[in-house]
Parts: C-alpha cells; structure tokens; sequence
C-alpha cells in the first residue's frame, strides 16, 4: 500500500509541463490534487516512472470566464470551485453537483481536471461536462486541442488524451437563458462512488439527460420535449441502451430502474425550473 | 524547474503546528508516513491507505485532507496541523477535545484524530454549524464503534462552547 518509486517534477510554468511530458510520455503522469491517483499509486495500480506536479503554476490556479464559458484551469481546487459564489448563476448544473463530488476531506485537494483526467465512469464531474456539453482542452509541446467532451471520454477511467497531452482546462458552458438544469444521485451513503448520477438540461426544443455510473463512460441523450408515457418510453429505451451490468453494489435491473426514476425527475425538475 | 530523484532524499519544508519543521523524504513518502515515521508525530494514524476511512485527516493549509492521498513532496511551504496541535496545553484539552470526552464520543479511538481535525477545520470557519452540516463533514469519516451520533452531540456542543468564548467584535 505503498507508492512505487517516481521522480517527482515540481513544474512551474505551463512550458515546464509540457516539455516534461513530451520528455516523459507514457512514462509519466500529472498530479494535480492527487485524489484519484494518489490511491492508484498507493494500491500499485499505476507505477509511473515521474509525477508532474501542475498545483505550483501560477498561470492555472485561476478560473476566467469566456463569453459563453467558465474556463477552469488545471490548477483550481473542488472547494475552489464551489466556494465562487457567481457559479449557481453561471453553471448551476456544476454548483449542484460539487457537493456531491467525494468528501469535503478530498475536495479541499482534488481538482476539477483532475476527475476529469481520471475518467471514473461514475464520476459526477465528467457526466456535468457532458451533459452540458462542454469541452476539454489539451496541450501537448506542437499543438493544443479542444475535444468535446462527449468524445473526451473513450471508456472506463480511458480518454482521448494522447500521452504527451495534458489538460490545461475544461470549459463549462454558461447557463443559456431558457434553459434548465437539474442533477441528482443514488449511493449507497453520501459521498460513495454513485450507483447512477443523472444530470439534465431542459429548453424549449430539447431535454438532454445524462447518466453517470451504468456504461463504461458519461453518456448523454436528447430528446425532444416528451411527457407521459412517451418520456417513460424514451427513459426506458435509453435505460437498456447503456448497457447496464450486475456488480456489487447493484444489479443491471436495479440501475435500469434508476436511470427510468431519477433521470424523470431531473429533468421535470430541469424542466420547471427553466428561465 | 525542480526535478526530485526518486533514489533520493529531498529536503520538504513545513510548518506543523505552527512550529516551522525541515525533513528528508523520498518522493515516494506520503504525508502520512512523513509525519509518522520521519517527524514521528504519531497522532494522525492510518488506516485504509487509500481516502476512504478518514483516519489519516490533518489540516492543510486550514482545509481537512487525507494525509494518505498526499504526497510528503506536494506540503512544501503548507501550513499543517495534527491531533498534537488541539490542545492548547498539554494538560488542558480543546474545547472539541473536551466535548468528545464529555459525549464519549470515541471508544476505541482509532478515528478519532481524523475526526476531530476534520470538525476543527470546519468549525473554525463555520462557527454556527446544522446537524445535518456536521453529519457532512463526519460522512467523510468511518467510525466503527460509536454509531456516530455522540460525534454529532460533541461537535454541536462544541460548536457552542466555541461562539460563548469569541470574542465580541
């Protein structure tokens, strides 16, 4: 239960980043928060060669806002990120997720890009910034890329992120006027990985859930505005496409279930609280 | 740019319980075994080893975390706080401290320290916390004896004791 042994490169400016990964490939892994890879390296399950520490960059420990987006550098902290106050007005899909995210105890270190860059499938960050469609935006040494989200995400804990890339920031969309959000989850106790997390964004034309902890990866659908049993037919049909499995914490049925019952409710709820 | 060797020992600078400490770690180190072994600070204990029991809690930089999910390398500079800086005097407990004793708000013990640096932290910055609030800070917390609820009543309590003795501006 001990880390393997890895150099450890403190960086201090985004260049230093990335000239270590393009030195250090595949060899090495960012440590921002270390909340996930922390606990990978203590139980052996990554033994990277080096760990690049991004959290001493002045340039990432700031969120900016875009036009349409909140920018959210590599460097900004969970409780960062929930203690904005301006972040219910902005994304309020985010700021009703955050606490929901781990413990206080590992929001105070863990990272928004950090979960990100993890991937777990059922983890409450990556379902936001795909139900919202938001985007992830890599820097490697010759170029930078920004990847929807949606396609960010290739499987269990694996990303579009090639081994000289790191992500620099991902970018929340800003709540549209007209549109609402909703999130909600079922865990065995607070603060557990979900069993299924949903989030919804509702407008006039469109309902998007997005589910969390049943496929290998957040997935999102739309449809268009359904009520009724209609809605039902849509949440059940979307429930058996992800695929749901039995594991130890719940049943393929079960989570079936689930994503019928709660991604209903997040999206009434998402839907009437439009504005 | 610092590049730490993982063959070698490096030097980490920190302040612990307001005393500024230097020591000698390999990247590898957590904080855990840093404060243990190393600074031999035995109060803040170990138990899962990966962030789901709590019992490694220490405050950094005023914020509760899991010495275990932290690296000995990544505290340079940070302000750290321990279980053996609760009390202010070594015959003399802290009010949380006292609140724990008075509720019997531990048996075996073991989770104790990083429950109490976790409700620390918070109260500190929460002077005037809900149950449900506390039951938020202590989720992040397993204890296997009490069930909890003398937890609960001792932070409340304490919570109080707190705001009587601030004070008025």
């Amino acid at each position: 239960m001990k880390p393997a042994a890895f150099d450890f490169i403190r960086a201090e400016t985004v260049d230093e980043i990335t000239s270590a990964l393009h030195e250090h490939g595949g060899e090495a892994r960012v440590i921002a928060g270390g909340q996930s890879l922390v606990a990978m390296l203590n139980m052996r399950l990554a033994k990277p060669a080096v760990l690049v520490d991004v959290m001493r960059v002045k340039a990432l420990a700031t969120i900016s806002v875009e036009a349409n987006a909140i920018v959210i550098p590599a460097g900004v902290r969970q409780t960062a990120t929930m203690a904005r106050s301006s972040l219910k007005d902005e994304v309020p899909l985010l700021a009703a997720a955050l606490p929901w995210v781990g413990h206080l105890q590992t929001r105070s270190r863990g990272t928004i890009c950090g979960s990100v860059a993890h991937a777990d499938p059922s983890a409450e960050i990556p379902l936001c910034l795909v139900a919202l469609e938001g985007e992830v935006r890599l820097r490697a040494r010759r170029k930078t890329r920004r990847i929807p989200a949606e396609t960010f995400f290739t499987g269990m804990m694996a990303t579009d992120k090639g081994d000289n890339e790191w992500i620099e920031a991902v970018a929340f969309p800003k709540r549209r006027p007209g549109t609402g959000s909703a999130f909600a989850e079922v865990a065995r106790r607070h603060g557990d990985f979900a069993i299924v997390a949903c989030a919804a964004v509702v407008d006039a034309q469109r309902m998007r859930l997005a589910v969390a902890g049943v496929a290998d990866r957040p997935t999102a659908r739309d449809f268009p505005v359904l009520e009724g049993v209609a809605l039902d037919d849509a949440l059940n049909a979307f429930a058996w496409e992800l695929g749901a499995g039995d594991d130890v914490h719940a049943t393929a049925r079960y989570r079936r279930d689930l994503v019928r019952k709660i991604g209903r409710k997040v999206l009434e709820e998402a839907a009437s609280c439009r504005s | 740019m610092p590049q730490l060797s993982a063959k070698d020992r490096h030097r980490v600078s920190f302040t612990l319980n307001g005393k500024h400490i230097s020591i000698e770690v390999e990247p590898r180190m957590l904080l855990t075994d840093a404060l243990r072994h190393i600074v031999g600070a035995t109060g803040t204990h170990v138990g899962c080893e990966h962030g789901v029991c709590g019992a490694c809690t220490v405050a950094i930089d005023g914020l509760p975390a899991r010495a275990c999910l932290t690296l000995a390398v990544q505290v340079e500079g940070c302000d750290i706080r321990t279980v053996e800086g609760l009390a202010p005097s070594s015959d003399r407990l802290s009010a949380l401290q006292a609140a724990f004793r008075r509720h019997h708000a531990l048996q075996c013990g073991f989770c104790t320290a990083g429950i109490l640096m976790s409700l620390d932290a918070y109260l500190s910055t929460s002077p005037d916390p809900s149950e449900q609030d506390l039951k938020e800070v202590v989720g992040g917390h397993l204890c296997r004896c009490t069930g909890y609820a003398p937890i609960i009543t001792a932070a409340l309590e304490a919570a109080a004791t707190l705001r009587q003795e601030a004070p008025h501006v």
